[in-house]
């Protein structure tokens, strides 16, 4: 492995990248945004999202596999509730909850 | 018709002028819409990337020109983990592909929020290279409360201001590695699956993709187990496709 090669995965991850952007842009200027295709898409869009998002949280790779799927969910449970109690708070929620993990593997 | 229909310098005139203030208007409420909680936890997020990438032995700059040339952070991980586990070229680009798939359909819906009549397809073309997850729901969520001609240039002054953020932030992650201790690391590392979910229950009044959002988790819960590599793409094509359907049968 030379440091060449890692410059041209990071290419190729880029064009496989913005493919997607630029396909998205030449796909919306043909779809109705009232139309039922639009919001198809944006339900599989937000479909998506959800599921990296759980897979993140319930199935994640490296050191937070460490620590025990009920901590990890524990942890978003909690700070899904700090950030409904303090009237949609994001950055209150995100410190909640990643303090609970950092607490929870500093015990461990 | 649109604006420059008709030829009236004078009228033209004050059209561009007008066009210019919005669009300055525009950058400056998305660049404060950006700053802030979303700016801190993106530049967060990328604080672990940073230190992942050099965990990994891999150089600064590489992190940098990832985060410069594909900001998109799942198909940054997934570049990187494959690389180092020496798959092919091919194998790397469908990973990629897989794993930023949503910003097409991303990409699709937030086009007519931003769109204006007569502007130049190439300035879409070209914005569309900072769509990601925060800086479009942020977007969706705020610039339909601006004019219309402010909303694109409301994206990207947001977008800028988050990819100054990730980019700083990736620097002092890879400068930093190791010199926290491993609970603040998965901390950091948690921050971001923490970020996107409550991002995703931001709005929940629309039916269908409140219920998108119940089932592309509930559908990537039981299916991750038995086929990891496509549970994404599945469960976000068969929980969108579900929820599209009852979402409509049952109007709210």
């Amino acid at each position: 492995m030379s440091p060449l090669d890692a410059y041209v995965a990071a290419i190729v991850g880029a064009f496989a990248t913005y493919f997607w952007r630029a396909f998205g842009v030449a796909v919306g200027g043909r779809l109705d945004p009232q139309g039922r295709a639009f919001e198809w898409f944006a339900c599989v869009a937000f479909a998506v999202l959800a599921a990296l998002v759980l897979r993140l949280i319930l199935f994640p790779s490296g050191g937070l596999a460490t620590l025990p799927a009920g901590v990890r969910l524990g942890a978003a449970a909690l700070a899904a509730g700090v950030y409904f109690a303090l009237r949609k708070n994001v950055l209150a929620g995100c410190l909640t909850g990643a303090g609970a993990v950092a607490l929870a593997a500093w015990a461990a | 018709m649109t604006w420059y229909g008709r030829a009236d310098p004078a009228k033209i005139g004050r059209m561009i002028e007008n066009d210019e203030s919005s669009a300055r208007k525009g950058l400056i409420a998305g660049a404060r819409a950006g700053a802030g909680a979303p700016a801190l936890v993106l530049g967060a997020s990328y604080v672990g990337f940073g230190g992942f990438v050099r965990d990994n032995g891999l150089g600064l700059d590489l992190a940098l020109f990832s985060t410069l040339t594909a900001w998109a952070l799942p198909g940054q991980l997934a570049m990187v983990e494959l690389y180092l586990a020496g798959a092919p070229l091919l194998a790397i680009a469908l990973a990629v592909a897989l794993a930023n798939m949503r910003l097409a359909p991303m990409t699709t819906v937030m086009l007519p929020v931003v769109a204006l009549e007569g502007r130049p397809a190439w300035r879409h073309y070209f914005a569309a290279n900072w769509v990601a997850i925060t800086c479009w729901a942020l977007t969706m969520l705020h610039s339909p409360a601006r004019p219309r001609e402010e909303r694109l240039a409301w994206f990207m002054g947001c977008a800028l201001v988050l990819w100054i953020a990730s980019l700083i932030g990736c620097a002092l992650g890879y400068l930093a590695a190791g010199a926290f201790p491993p609970p603040v690391s998965l901390a950091l590392v948690f921050l971001n699956p923490l970020y996107f979910m409550l991002l995703c229950l931001q709005d929940l009044a629309n039916r269908p993709r409140a219920l998108a959002l119940l089932f592309g988790a509930a559908f990537c819960a039981v299916l991750h187990p038995f086929i990891p590599d496509w549970s994404l793409l599945i469960a976000g094509v068969a929980g969108g496709t579900a929820a599209f359907l009852i979402g409509k049968r049952r109007p709210a």
